[in-house]
């Protein structure tokens, strides 16, 4: 137990919590920007597999990691775009198309490899590349602080940065006024000539760059090939965390850090003796635990706003 | 006057097959106050949706001054000048007044929002028109009277010179109802025309120029208001004398059925929404609440049929403490409830009219054997509602969804009033209801008093508050603020007062009305 | 009326045929042989005994899948956690049994039962997480799929491995546990009677009595339901349970019937399989066998595909989601639909 304290207590912990929350916090941004303006986006993970593959497949084509990384964000968003189609035009309901396109990524993606590369399940065959690191010239030196802010991949600083961008245009600029109108009430953004419509496939859009990017990140950042259904419940835990954060982007920053360390910590835990079928089951766990305490907690707040409004009256 | 809008032909059918409106025409002359009135379901608000661009039609063309136009959206709506205030306020609760106005024309300074000449633009409008709002107020804050200021101010401030207004003295009091007349006898001094739809005969007599009379769909009529009588213009609506009061022979009443005392309730957000709640019901008499929407009768309600919790005081149906107990308990000491939102609460509109009935008795022995329902006495159960309550439909199995509003509610009636309950919870049990339909529920609450139920009235509706009440109780901001215990002597601009929080009875008074 | 009512199905064959048509567009641009591949997509479960038999078998554990699956939706719960509780009990039932030698008569009950109590307490976790705190059940479920995976491998390849074995997979279970397999040639087994039981007693579970009735509603309009008296919560965790139990008896079933050892390494699929089930069926529990029977089919043509021609099975998942798309497209067609209903209407009146 001591052992587990030391060692989660060092620099390079804290370097890893940021390092494993960056994928859940682009998670996390997605589900937010949708679901502000009124749309589950339940395929974030799908969308994720999808953007891995493409990312690992371009680069290795081109022998560019960024082509890989745009084309790839680009492809996230195209699915996104086919997602809003149905559900906006053809009416199919958010949650099941959300959970076909997932369906349709995680063997869609296995069967392309296969395609490709005669691989079935993992990218080796590929010479993918890897987006960069990131050394920052000052911060690195100063003692504890430099080895947990510096040297990571340039998308962990990409993620965020993200999050005051985010909240800028949620709050301080007219089209983020216009998503939050049309996620509370669609009626009163038609009858002022907001075209709902329009504006909620621009929000699944710009969701699906946000799920794009934390895909390429996945397969070209966090390792450096693709493997079948890597993205192993992110998707929902970006759910979860916009969920949990209230869709208020700081609020939801927290919430990915708080699943990115539970993540972190069963990365640690597999270095020790712990049969590794316990340790995988870690973060869904901590993922369900903290749901419930959220959820417990929003409950009780009700609960305690209306007998705390008793005392002044 | 020279004609400004005219609409030929709108025939509009919905998916459920009802035919909202049959080859309408409508003419509208520029410059007047032109009242649509007409049952529910007569196809009101459908065709001043259409000319407001919320609804397509699907036959049909509209000119304006003269020339065809298409209307495909309402922003298309406004550019042509006409803009429409529905009866369920299209605001977003957590922006500001000032948010709201300017949404969809939001002021930028680069490419930020620029709240600063958002609540100038604001306060310049609602100067020029004496309408006055908090640009700073958060909409989900602001009175029901205030919000209506916002909706027209917005339709304003884009430009519109055709305004609808859909019921919209629906939610206010007879003041409010005062001050929006003013308002709108000076837009049109000010040149604009105005549409208003409405079941209210006395505000069309008061206010219109002109009448348009719509019944099951196609235009009956277009006259001058000063043309006709109320008499005349019902016998349009529905084709046959409607009698505006039925009979009630004064009954006594007997024990109590509900005591409710000191309650005291919180809304969502914290809010108390009722402080200190006394009072009781009889059987045999009928108790009614006026009130504003949005002073806590609604939660009352919620409370006593155990949709809600209160936070303190007691509720005893016959003597028994059912203080935050569940809907079941509840239920089964007798107590019905016509719910305010029938979509809500009264009914699962994809359920069939069969399974709709019998949701507060399924689980009853007399309708299962053992373990399994039984089919055949529910059919029956069902049948004999539907002829009991005049209900249109075919069969018992057709989803609820097909059927019309008004007949919707008749079977939420007929499944509440079936139950042979001792109190019964009557929220607008009339709402959405036709004229012929009102009378029906009417007449049937009437019989219920007699057969020595106890039965407690919500209503915004003030004349049938006054014409079925025996005891009238009036509710401002969570307190009964007045009781009368003879409806007869009241006069309804007194009751305005009170429900405005204007005037307020002394204790005595208030208390010996109440029990 | 019954116009519409054939439009609908009229709807769903029409997807059916979209979706094979991309299927079909997919495998051409793809293999070298397309005609060829996609003829053994559409023939080749038929085309030996040994493959119709397949056919059926795979049907077996989709039925309860997807009987666990229309059974949540019909309660308005968006259970995806099918794929746990058919894992967890499989888990359960192959340790059952393996530990226990008793006479059949005993040990094929227990070991079912194992399943039902594997499954309905992993489908009862998000349920009182629901009733009782309002956790959305969407998340939570999907989160136990994942944790109950590991879990149940954690019991399986720690405390019941078959060191004999080259792979990872658990002891053989005792043949006193086996399902029956009766039909030579095939491996079609006893457990094709189970399921088409659960399926009677489900339909009039849902349909016949007052449980069933509360769940509907519950699942039509949740207000409703607490306006008229229905124990709301009551209703959200025991159609969790029933569901888990189902989707856990499947589990059980699979083991018992055909494989007789755990030994998969991954979810295979028939939860998110019985969510395709249960949409097509319309949550209608009568309508699940034929649903099942064509994901079987689909998924056999898939399989003979990838063996005997170089299309990669997964093209399957690609059908299976155009189909969900289709299906549940309200607006797919609805302009056709709703020019039926004017004229409808508008003749008569």
């Amino acid at each position: 137990m001591v052992k587990v304290l030391q060692g989660i207590f060092t620099a390079s912990f804290f370097h890893a919590i940021f390092r494993v929350t960056t994928p859940i916090l682009f998670a996390s941004l997605a589900a937010l920007i949708s679901d502000v303006c009124g749309i589950v986006n339940v395929g974030i993970e799908g969308l994720m597999l999808i953007s891995a593959l493409t990312g690992v497949v371009i680069s290795a084509l081109t022998q560019s990691a960024w082509s890989g990384m745009i084309v790839g964000v680009i492809v996230s968003a195209l699915f996104s775009l086919l997602l809003a189609y149905f559900h906006l035009k053809l009416k199919t309901n958010i949650i099941l198309a959300g959970i076909a396109l997932n369906l349709m990524a995680s063997g869609g993606t296995v069967f392309v490899l296969a395609v490709l590369t005669g691989q079935k399940g993992v990218s080796t065959a590929l010479n993918s590349r890897v987006l960069p690191d990131i050394r920052i010239p000052f911060i690195d030196k100063i003692p504890i602080l430099g080895e947990i802010l510096s040297n990571h991949n340039v998308l962990t600083y990409i993620a965020f940065i993200s999050v005051p961008l985010v909240w800028y245009f949620m709050y301080r600029m007219p089209l983020g006024l216009r998503f939050r109108t049309i996620g509370e009430n669609p009626e009163a953004a038609r009858s002022v000539g907001i075209h709902v419509h329009r504006l909620q496939y621009l929000a699944l859009v710009l969701s699906g760059l946000f799920a794009g990017l934390a895909g390429v990140y996945m397969s070209m950042g966090y390792v450096s090939w693709f493997v079948r259904d890597m993205a192993a419940g992110r998707g929902f835990m970006g759910l979860a965390a916009a969920a949990m954060g209230g869709n208020k982007p700081f609020l939801v920053m927290l919430a990915a850090l708080l699943f990115g360390i539970a993540d972190a910590l069963s990365n640690y835990l597999q270095s020790l003796r712990i049969p590794s079928e316990i340790v995988h089951m870690i973060p869904y766990l901590i993922t369900v635990v903290f749901l419930t305490i959220y959820a417990i907690f929003s409950h009780h707040k009700k609960m305690k706003k209306i007998t705390f409004s008793a005392d002044d009256a | 006057m020279e004609t400004l809008i005219e609409m030929r032909g709108i025939t509009k059918v919905y998916p459920n097959g009802v035919i909202a409106n049959n080859r309408v025409n409508l003419e509208i002359s520029s410059g007047e106050i032109h009242a649509i009135v007409g049952e529910n379901g007569a196809g009101k608000t459908t065709l001043m949706k259409i000319l407001a661009g919320f609804v397509k039609p699907d036959e049909g063309e509209i000119f304006y001054k003269g020339e065809k136009i298409k209307i495909n959206s309402p922003s298309e709506a406004l550019e042509k000048g006409i803009g429409m205030v529905h009866q369920h306020f299209m605001l977003v609760p957590s922006l500001t007044v000032a948010e709201n106005i300017v949404l969809g024309m939001e002021p930028r300074k680069g490419l930020s929002f620029d709240l600063q000449k958002a609540i100038s633009l604001t306060k310049e409008i609602s100067k020029k028109y004496n309408m006055y709002v908090n640009p700073n107020s958060k909409v989900k804050d602001i009175p029901v009277g205030m919000k209506q200021k916002v909706e027209i101010l917005k339709s304003l401030l884009r430009g519109a010179e055709i305004l609808i207004l859909d019921e919209p003295t629906a939610v206010l009091t007879p003041q409010e109802t005062e001050s929006l007349f003013e308002s709108l006898l000076t837009l049109k001094k000010q040149g604009h025309t105005i549409i208003f739809i409405t079941h209210k005969l006395k505000e069309v007599k008061k206010i219109s120029d002109r009448i348009t009379v719509m019944k099951k769909g196609r235009n009956v009529a277009t006259i001058a208001t000063q043309e006709v009588s109320e008499k005349e213009i019902s016998q349009m609506m529905v084709g046959r004398d409607v009698i505006f009061e039925v009979e009630k022979l004064p009954v006594k009443p007997g024990k109590t059925v509900l005591e409710v005392k000191n309650l005291r309730a919180f809304s969502e957000n914290g809010r108390m929404m009722l402080k200190n709640i006394n009072f009781t019901v009889r059987e045999r008499e009928i108790v009614g609440i006026a009130g504003v929407a949005g002073n806590g009768q609604s939660e009352l309600v919620e409370i006593l049929s155990g949709l809600r919790k209160a936070e303190r005081g007691q509720i005893l149906i016959n003597g028994i403490d059912i203080t935050n107990k569940s809907t079941k308990s509840i239920r089964n000491k007798k107590v019905s409830h016509i719910p305010e939102d029938r979509m809500k609460y009264g009914t699962a509109l994809e359920a069939t009219v069969e399974e709709n009935l019998i949701s507060d008795r399924y689980d009853k022995p007399e309708f299962n054997r053992m373990l399994i329902l039984n089919k055949k006495k529910i059919q029956t159960e069902a049948e004999k509602l539907v002829k009991e309550f005049n209900i249109a439909v075919n069969s018992v199995k057709t989803k609820i969804k097909m059927l019309s509003g008004g007949n919707v509610q008749k079977v939420v009636v007929a499944r509440e009033i079936s139950s042979n309950p001792c109190l019964l919870l009557a929220n607008q049990p009339t709402r959405g209801v036709d004229i012929g339909g009102r009378e029906f529920v009417h007449r049937k609450l009437i019989e219920m008093r007699e057969k020595s139920v106890g039965i407690l009235l919500i209503s915004s509706d003030i004349d049938e508050l006054m014409c079925l009440s025996d005891r009238l109780l009036i509710i401002y901001e969570g307190e009964l603020v007045a009781a009368f215990s003879d409806v007869d002597k009241i006069n309804e601009e007194e009751i305005g007062l009170y429900m405005l929080g204007i005037k307020k009875q002394n204790e005595i008074t208030l208390r010996e009305a109440m029990i | 009326m019954k116009k519409i009512q054939v439009f609908d199905i009229l709807r769903i064959l029409i997807a059916l045929l979209i979706a094979f048509f991309i299927g079909f567009i997919i495998i051409l641009l793809v293999s070298e042989e397309p005609l060829y591949a996609f003829k053994l997509f559409l023939v080749g479960p038929f085309s030996s005994l040994r493959r119709i038999g397949n056919l059926v078998e795979m049907t077996i554990p989709l039925i309860f899948t997807g009987l666990a699956v229309a059974v949540a939706f019909e309660a308005g719960q968006f259970n995806i956690g099918a794929e746990g509780q058919f894992f967890f009990g499989a888990a359960l039932a192959t340790i059952l049994g393996i530990i226990f030698k008793i006479p059949a008569i005993l040990h094929v009950p227990l070991a079912l039962l194992g399943g039902i109590v594997g499954g309905g307490l992993v489908g009862a976790i998000p349920g009182l997480l629901k009733a009782k705190w309002q956790v959305n059940e969407l998340v939570s479920s999907l989160m136990l799929n994942f944790i109950f995976l590991h879990f149940s491998l954690y019991l399986v390849n720690n405390h019941f491995r078959d060191v004999h074995t080259g792979i990872m997979a658990s002891w053989k279970i005792e043949e006193t546990a086996w399902l029956k397999q009766f039909i030579p040639g095939t491996r079609i087994h006893v457990g094709v009677f189970i399921s088409i039981i659960m399926v009677i007693f489900t339909y009039y579970f849902l349909y016949r009595t007052k449980w069933g009735y509360a769940l509907r509603m519950t699942g039509i309009n949740k207000d409703f339901a607490i306006y008229s008296g229905i124990n709301v919560a009551s209703v959200i965790i025991y159609s969790q349970v029933i569901s888990g139990a189902l989707a856990g008896l499947g589990g059980a079933i699979e083991i018992l019937g055909i494989h007789h050892r755990f030994q998969w390494q991954a979810l295979p699929g028939y939860g998110f399989d019985g969510m395709i089930i249960a949409i097509m069926a319309k949550n209608n529990p009568a309508f699940i066998p034929i649903a099942s029977l064509f994901l079987a089919y689909i998924r056999k043509g898939a399989e003979v595909m990838n063996m005997m021609s170089d299309v990669p099975a997964e093209v399957v998942n690609i059908i299976q989601a155009i189909i969900i798309f289709f299906v549940t497209a309200e607006a797919f067609l609805s302009k056709y639909q709703h020019k039926l209903v004017v004229k409808e209407v508008t003749t008569n009146g």
